[in-house]
């Protein structure tokens, strides 16, 4: 066995995995906004003050947490045409994401809120301020920087698991990576290429992220 | 709980500012106040002192609605505030009811509470802009005033990390002032801070008292400062008020063996 790195394949088929990469950081981005949106939809109706329909979010989101992605993926794109939904890969790889991810962006988000200090709170209510006017202004403002740690992980996170969108033939970077394979019978240079743009968009994220808290908390005067 | 003894309302006329009516709180099976009825009346001041645990900031958080009650009905004004008529009735308050009487109450808190992502004006022109729906402007320049009353105009741009412990109380003030209350709360709004702020806060509630018809009740453990303001001290004793008296009568003729005893304790501590 022998590894016979050639320069010029990988040079040729760059372009077209970049391309994929584009698809990639679509699915991702896309995949996080759901899930950002969702998760906190999801972490105010777990402090909601109704006990029953708290009580079954929290074993759904459990579920969910509990269960793997490509499962998920799989589930949504097959299962969901026998009952009459059908999606296209992208919009169920997209669900699927964003549907996993929300469940732990929850968790962060509650998380969060609950580091806000109980007299904040106290605070919004001698003000004979609304629950909503608490919320917005006051307690989530206090809770982001808290949460953006976590969020920053699970962006990561959510990158590192679009190759699974693959599973349903949705086009990004692996599954590029993969048609290269099959095409031409050599694998070492897409998937090492594969890895190698995985890191290059990866590593700065970390860093990004925590400058981002480090601004945030500088803005809100923490 | 029986409520048809207590009345929708009270006779207007010469009606109380606040009244506790048999007032009982209880966690579990700790009862916090038991029985209280304490009558407030229009623009006084009235200090609350007595030994930790024994009740003072729960009557505070009741009036302020942060804290609900298990027995009797609090009054403002002659209006209830924990309950609300219905039906010819006392049923418990529901939150738009807590709303409306929320209103006329204000409240400053011993770790001052402000928000921390706002700066002081921010901070003072929150409530007035989302709750009264002031314009901006109006919102600022009620701010602004209220800040240069308490002496903090010049840090107006300042978010509370960079405040000490006495300009940040005094912020806070400022910010339950804004919201025009006629009653304000202390909750022993200098125990949290160095000895050597706390006459700039103390200031300002003298002046308070000095210039304004608010109706006052402070939590307090500064004897001197309660004897010099007040117009009433309540001893609060496990749950009760076991003495209340003009400040004077108060402190030099005390009637009650607790009283004295704690009186005792406070002077030795000094
Ligand atoms: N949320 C709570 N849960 C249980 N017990 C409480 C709670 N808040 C206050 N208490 C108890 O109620 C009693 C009175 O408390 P408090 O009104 O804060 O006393 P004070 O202000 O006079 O020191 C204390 O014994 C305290 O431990
Ligand atoms: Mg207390």
């Amino acid at each position: 066995m022998t590894f016979d790195w050639k320069w010029d394949f990988a040079l040729e088929i760059l372009p077209r995995l970049l391309r994929a990469t584009l698809n990639t950081l679509m699915a991702a981005g896309a995949g996080y906004a759901i899930a950002m949106v969702l998760g906190l939809v999801f972490a105010l109706a777990l402090r909601s003050p109704w006990h029953l329909p708290r009580a079954v979010l929290r074993e759904v989101l459990e579920f969910i947490r509990s269960t793997p992605l490509v499962v998920q993926i799989f589930f949504i794109f097959y299962v969901g045409p026998q009952v009459g939904i059908t999606l296209s890969p992208w919009v169920a790889g997209m669900t699927a994401i964003g549907l996993h991810y929300s469940a732990y962006l929850a968790e962060v988000y509650r998380a969060g809120i609950e580091a806000v200090p109980r007299g904040q709170w106290e605070a919004c209510r001698a003000l004979n301020m609304t629950t909503r006017d608490s919320y917005v202004r006051i307690v989530l403002p206090q809770a982001l920087p808290h949460a953006i740690p976590g969020m920053g992980n699970y962006l990561v996170g959510i990158f590192k698991d679009t190759p699974m969108l693959s599973v349903i033939g949705v086009t990004e970077l692996m599954q590029a990576a993969n048609s290269i394979g099959s095409e031409t019978y050599r694998f070492l240079e897409p998937y090492t290429l594969v890895g190698v743009i995985f890191l290059a968009l990866s590593l700065p994220t970390a860093g990004l992220v925590r400058l981002g808290e480090r601004r945030l908390r500088r803005k809100l005067g923490l | 709980m029986d409520l048809s003894a207590y009345p929708l309302e009270l006779p207007k006329g010469d009606c109380p500012m606040v009244r506790f009516m048999n007032v009982t709180k209880s966690y579990g099976s700790l009862v916090v106040l038991d029985n209280l009825n304490l009558d407030i009346q229009r623009g006084e001041m009235v200090s609350v002192i007595g030994p930790s645990g024994s009740g003072k900031t729960t009557v505070l958080r009741m009036l302020m609605t942060l804290e609900t009650i298990n027995g009797g009905v609090i009054y403002i004004d002659g209006k209830p505030l924990t309950h609300m008529a219905r039906g010819g009735r006392l049923v418990p308050a529901d939150e738009a009811h807590l709303r409306r009487m929320r209103a006329s109450i204000g409240m400053c808190f011993q770790h001052f509470n402000l928000f921390p992502h706002m700066t002081a004006l921010q901070n003072c022109m929150e409530g007035p802009v989302q709750v009264l729906g002031l314009s901006k402007a109006e919102a600022r320049a009620r701010a602004e005033e209220l800040l240069a009353m308490v002496g903090m105009i010049e840090k107006k741009d300042q978010h509370p990390s960079r405040l000490s412990g006495g300009q940040q109380q005094r912020v806070a003030i400022a910010r339950a002032l804004a919201m025009r209350p006629r009653i304000m709360l202390f909750d022993e709004v200098t125990s949290a801070l160095d000895p050597e702020v706390i006459g700039e806060v103390t200031e300002v509630i003298r002046k308070l008292v000095a210039e304004h018809d608010l109706t006052m009740l402070m939590v307090t453990h500064q004897m001197g400062f309660a004897r010099d303001i007040s117009d009433r001290i309540c001893f609060f004793y496990k749950g009760k008020i076991e003495e209340q008296a003009a400040p004077e009568q108060f402190f030099t003729n005390p009637q009650k063996e607790r009283t004295q005893q704690f009186l005792r304790a406070v002077k030795d501590a000094d």
